[in-house]
């Protein structure tokens, strides 16, 4: 059956890629650094499972050491801009099409999984059909495009490199976030904040709970840098007791508006490092924040949106 | 209260401007100290659950294929398509955007479009060309380059997170179902989805109105 191990296999396969690269780019002064980034990147997704918690501790370390001396990244000549423009002349809207191809690819893979019956759900892991289909379609689409627009074999790998340099060691930030919010769920910190916000703010009126609830749920997830990480915590500490029991609210009504005020958060918080900081290094953008702060202004007022929503929609009893 | 002390490392250390993968590192030796963990146990467990979220990086495998698309041509044909179609401005496009964003999220497409795979490549060119041509300059300031370059990749995530709740089997959802569940609550999918629509609207009403705002600013004075 395909699932994550393949995936996981592949994308190995692509960093170990790009160290090889990496170590051939003669334009990066860092390049050894950089090959050592990625190699160990490739480690952990071709053999991570049989490292040991400890063997996968010190990669990472080792990775994030690496990383954060800084790495380097190839420069780009004007001929190769010029060679974009001439092909993107030559080529027109055709170019478009294995673009289109990707989200295809994933739709129907991802569909046919769900709704093609045993044969497929024996031949692709049902949970991880997205993720299957995204890998099959940056396959299949990387050597058409090869092919359809003349590349050279190896282009997938180098330019693909030349990205993942742009990204640099952002790369690394979302997953060790992920990892930071298991350690924190370790050591209990959710409860310790869920308990702190209930005890620190009043909650005598109907208007301060849903405040307090809502206002929590995005404070909290600029904390964690995870609305989901904030829901329970915040649900089980003022929702649940204080919302439901004493004020009569709506529990469905409540949990969807409060999960999005927490979607508010997620969009404050340098935390949420894949949708927040990533983006502004993948479009070269100097300020680290540029995209939070883009952002804010919507973030800010959904979030005072969403509290009066709450507070008119969620109890029917109490008009 | 001490666990607490890894939360303000990372706050204080993402304020200052400090590398973010040293800040996580020693927030989580911080935490994992004062839960009562010996350096190599959090070291440990910072290292499984590593191994346990690499799905997260795996994201990264649509790299190659955008770095081909890009060395074809891709964002220069992106540009162009604005000079061909008239009436494609800047609001439109992004207004445009946001609504398939959130449309297709809310039909549980959250796959199908991304910052890597559809804002670099295509939108956010795009949206410079739109941009540049409506202020009359040939290309645009490299100031209001990277403001637009932000906005487009805000748009993706906010098209993205006030879509998808509208989805019966989101993540999010699923939480939320079983959450209450163990809470001895009942409560349908279709409950909670259909209470994410309100907010949705919203969503596009207030970032509607800033794209047009956004939109109508002048970069000079």
């Amino acid at each position: 059956m395909i699932g994550l191990s393949q995936v996981y296999a592949l994308a190995g396969l692509v960093f170990a890629g790009f160290a090889v690269m990496s170590l051939r780019d003669a334009a990066n002064p860092r390049r050894r650094r950089n090959a050592l980034f990625w190699g160990l990147f490739a480690l952990s997704f071709l053999a991570g499972d049989h490292l040991g918690d400890l063997g996968n501790g010190v990669l990472v370390l080792a990775m994030a050491l690496a990383a954060a001396l800084g790495l380097g990244r190839s420069g780009t000549s004007a001929d190769d801009a010029e060679a974009r423009a001439a092909s993107a002349r030559t080529h027109g809207l055709r170019l478009f099409l294995p673009a289109l191809l990707v989200p295809v690819i994933v739709l129907a893979g991802s569909l046919g999984v769900r709704h093609g019956g045993a044969i497929a759900a024996a031949l692709v892991d049902p949970k991880q059909a997205t993720l299957v289909s995204l890998s099959l379609a940056a396959l299949v689409v990387a050597a058409l495009s090869v092919r359809l627009f003349r590349q050279p074999v190896l282009a997938p790998l180098t330019e693909g490199l030349r990205l993942a340099d742009t990204v640099g060691w952002m790369a690394l930030l979302p997953q060790m976030l992920a990892a930071l919010g298991a350690v924190f769920a370790l050591a209990g910190v959710g409860t310790v904040v869920g308990e702190t916000v209930t005890r620190v703010f009043p909650m005598d009126t109907r208007l301060a709970a849903v405040a307090v609830y809502c206002l929590g749920m995005a404070g909290f997830t600029v904390l964690m840098g995870n609305a989901f990480a904030a829901f329970p915590v915040m649900t089980a500490g003022v929702a649940l007791p204080v919302l439901v029991k004493v004020y009569g609210g709506d529990p469905a009504a409540i949990c969807a508006i409060g999960m999005l005020s927490g979607f508010c958060g997620t969009l404050l918080t340098p935390l949420a490092a894949n949708f927040n900081l990533a983006p502004a290094a993948l479009l070269d953008l100097d300020d680290r924040f540029a995209v939070i702060r883009a952002q804010a202004p919507t973030a800010v007022v959904l979030l005072l949106v969403n509290t009066v929503l709450m507070h008119v929609l969620a109890f029917p009893a109490h008009p | 209260m001490l666990v607490l002390l890894g939360v303000l490392l990372v706050v204080a250390g993402f304020a200052v401007g400090l590398n973010p993968l040293l800040v996580v590192l020693a927030s989580a030796l911080a935490t994992g100290l004062a839960a009562g963990l010996s350096p190599l146990e959090v070291l440990a467990a910072f290292g499984k659950a590593f191994n346990e979220n690499r799905y997260v990086s795996a994201a990264w495998l649509i790299l190659p294929v955008i770095g081909v698309l890009e060395r074809s041509g891709l964002q220069e044909a992106a540009r162009g398509l604005i000079g061909r179609l008239r009436g494609v401005t800047f609001a439109r496009l992004m207004l445009a955007y946001l609504f398939f964003r959130q449309a297709t999220a809310a039909l549980g497409l959250t796959s199908i479009a991304g910052q890597t795979q559809t804002i670099r490549p295509i939108i956010a060119p795009m949206a410079e060309a739109a941009r540049a041509a409506e202020t009359g300059a040939p290309a645009l300031e490299p100031a209001e380059t990277q403001k637009v370059r932000a906005f487009a990749a805000g748009t993706d995530n906010i098209g993205l997170f006030f879509g998808e709740d509208i989805f019966l089997a989101i993540g999010s959802i699923l939480l939320m179902v079983g959450f209450l569940d163990q809470n001895g609550i009942t409560v349908e999918p279709l409950h909670l989805s259909v209470w994410a629509i309100p907010t949705a609207i919203a969503a596009f009403l207030v970032h509607g109105a800033r794209i047009l705002l956004f939109g109508r600013r002048r970069t000079r004075p």
